[in-house]
């Protein structure tokens, strides 16, 4: 009792500031030899848009692969520090990838839908889980393809090929795929950069929506994108994150010469 | 550029924000209304409590032009405004600077109307200066509402207004330029109603700026500095291909 009321009085002592759903603590990678992280340090907000910005190769999709520990495919990977999930270290021993991956879902920058149908896309997930309920996968389903503002444009052709859609329709499907298995954190590396203006603006409106429900982490090579959707924006730099503020202060006022720099199109 | 345009992007945080910004501006525009009404009214019925609240208010005043200032860097820094989205932002950066001042003129009158003593000068002159100030609150009231529904036709009628107003103008100096001829200690009343009036026509020529700022955002045409048959070609004639 004693302990629940602890807590509680944690959360309002914070309530003014944003909750922290993801934290990193001198996180290091290195590819082999050459160290491609050095030393990270952040604290993301949960329900928020975090986006991360950099030139080619500062290491910011790396970063982002390293929040449903995707990394660990590459063979001659090495990862130290520790990434927090509300708390738990992602990279303890005995930590469960495929139930970490669950709840951290991740859309890549091409849409890559299955040669399946769109509905069989979107219940992908729940089937894998070993859900058989018609009813249950139909409700699902249809709440993540709302959810990624795409059911009125498929709902009368539900059953044929996801691949059929457009690249901004497909992309949706990606998302309402990661969605329907609702995870806790949405990973999205370069989501429109495949896209044309409008179906970008489109996923744009979508990300806006969605992040009252998820911890969303957005790689970006498109700065306004960043200025657009995200409330707050790291900048990453040759392996570092050279700072780390709300959007607003980033883009109007960073503190660090770099980051104007980068901003203003003067290098990068 | 019209009003319905306003609310159709794709995002709808851009939306809110460029109507939070338009009602802002006209919530800006009705507290320098009011600023500018009472120190009228305060300077004719010679009620100095009402001069002292003139006073007291252009703290909100510049309050909010520094908030929608604010708010106009983050759009300009996040969104990159393109066309009519961005002679709106445009726009109101100037509106609000011209309220701002407005504001200022008014305080101007108030403090001016708190010095003033009592003399047969200033009871003869108050009832011309009333009317001119009615005048030009006009001229505020209805050049924020051209900008309230981007009314070009009606922001050049606003514009026209002005010219009446510089001719009580003139007409008012006459008579208190006679009245210190004629006794030279009325001097130091009739420079104060002289500052009063002055501080009208110019808040009668930043309305007529807004005026040409809505024109500008309604038909992308910069009107400033043209002469009026150009203006009036803009505004009334045919919309340029």
């Amino acid at each position: 009792m004693n302990e629940t009321n602890a807590i509680n009085t944690k959360i309002e002592e914070n309530s003014s500031a944003d909750d922290i759903c993801i934290q990193v603590n001198d996180l290091r990678l290195s590819y082999g030899e050459s160290e491609a992280l050095h030393g990270i340090n952040l604290e993301l907000p949960r329900h928020k848009v975090s986006a991360f910005i950099g030139p080619s190769g500062c290491g910011k999709s790396t970063l982002l692969r390293c929040f449903n520990r995707m990394n660990d495919l590459v063979d001659t990977v090495n990862i130290t520090g520790e990434i927090r999930i509300d708390g738990e270290d992602i990279y303890a021993p005995g930590v469960n990838v495929a139930d970490l991956r669950r709840r951290v879902g991740m859309v890549f920058q091409k849409p890559n839908p299955f040669p399946k149908s769109i509905y069989e896309n979107v219940a992908y997930g729940l089937r894998i889980q070993g859900v058989k309920s018609r009813r249950r996968l139909d409700e699902a389903v249809e709440k993540a393809l709302k959810g990624a503002a795409l059911w009125d444009e498929v709902k009368d052709r539900l059953h044929e090929s996801a691949m059929g859609l457009s690249g901004g329709q497909q992309q949706r499907v990606v998302i309402a795929r990661a969605i329907a298995i609702e995870p806790e954190v949405l990973l999205l590396d370069e989501p429109a950069s495949a896209l044309d203006p409008i179906s970008t603006l489109k996923i744009e409106e979508l990300i806006y929506e969605l992040k009252d429900d998820y911890t969303i982490l957005i790689v970006t090579h498109n700065m306004q994108q960043a200025a657009r959707v995200s409330d707050y924006t790291a900048f990453l730099y040759m392996g570092d994150v050279i700072e780390f503020d709300d959007t607003n202060t980033i883009f109007t006022n960073p503190a660090k010469k770099k980051t104007e720099d980068y901003i203003t199109g003067r290098y990068g | 550029m019209d009003i319905e345009g306003i609310g159709h992007h794709i995002s709808r945080q851009y939306n809110e924000e460029l109507e939070e910004i338009r009602t802002k501006v006209m919530e800006m525009g009705g507290l320098v209304e009011q600023q500018l009404n009472n120190s009228v009214n305060a300077l004719v019925e010679n009620d100095k409590d009402l001069a002292d609240s003139v006073v007291m208010g252009d703290l909100k005043v510049n309050a909010l032009e520094v908030d929608i200032d604010e708010e106009c860097v983050q759009i300009l820094a996040r969104r990159q405004p393109a066309a009519g989205d961005l002679r709106l932002i445009m726009t109101v950066i100037k509106t609000i600077t011209d309220l701002e001042r407005i504001g200022d003129e008014a305080e101007r009158i108030s403090k001016m109307s708190l010095k003033l003593g009592q003399s047969d000068v200033v009871d003869s002159s108050l009832s011309a200066i009333g009317h001119m100030g009615h005048h030009v609150r006009h001229m505020v009231h209805d050049a924020l509402d051209a900008f309230a529904r981007m009314d070009a036709e009606a922001a050049l009628k606003v514009w026209h207004e002005d010219r009446k107003v510089d001719k009580e103008y003139e007409g008012i100096m006459r008579q208190l330029m006679t009245f210190m001829m004629e006794d030279p200690r009325s001097i130091p009343n009739v420079i104060d109603l002289l500052w009063s009036v002055r501080a009208l026509e110019r808040i009668g020529d930043r309305a007529t700026n807004i005026c040409e700022y809505v024109m500008y955002l309604v038909k992308g045409k910069d009107v400033r500095h043209t002469s009026v048959e150009k203006m009036e070609h803009y505004v009334l004639g045919s919309k340029p291909e």
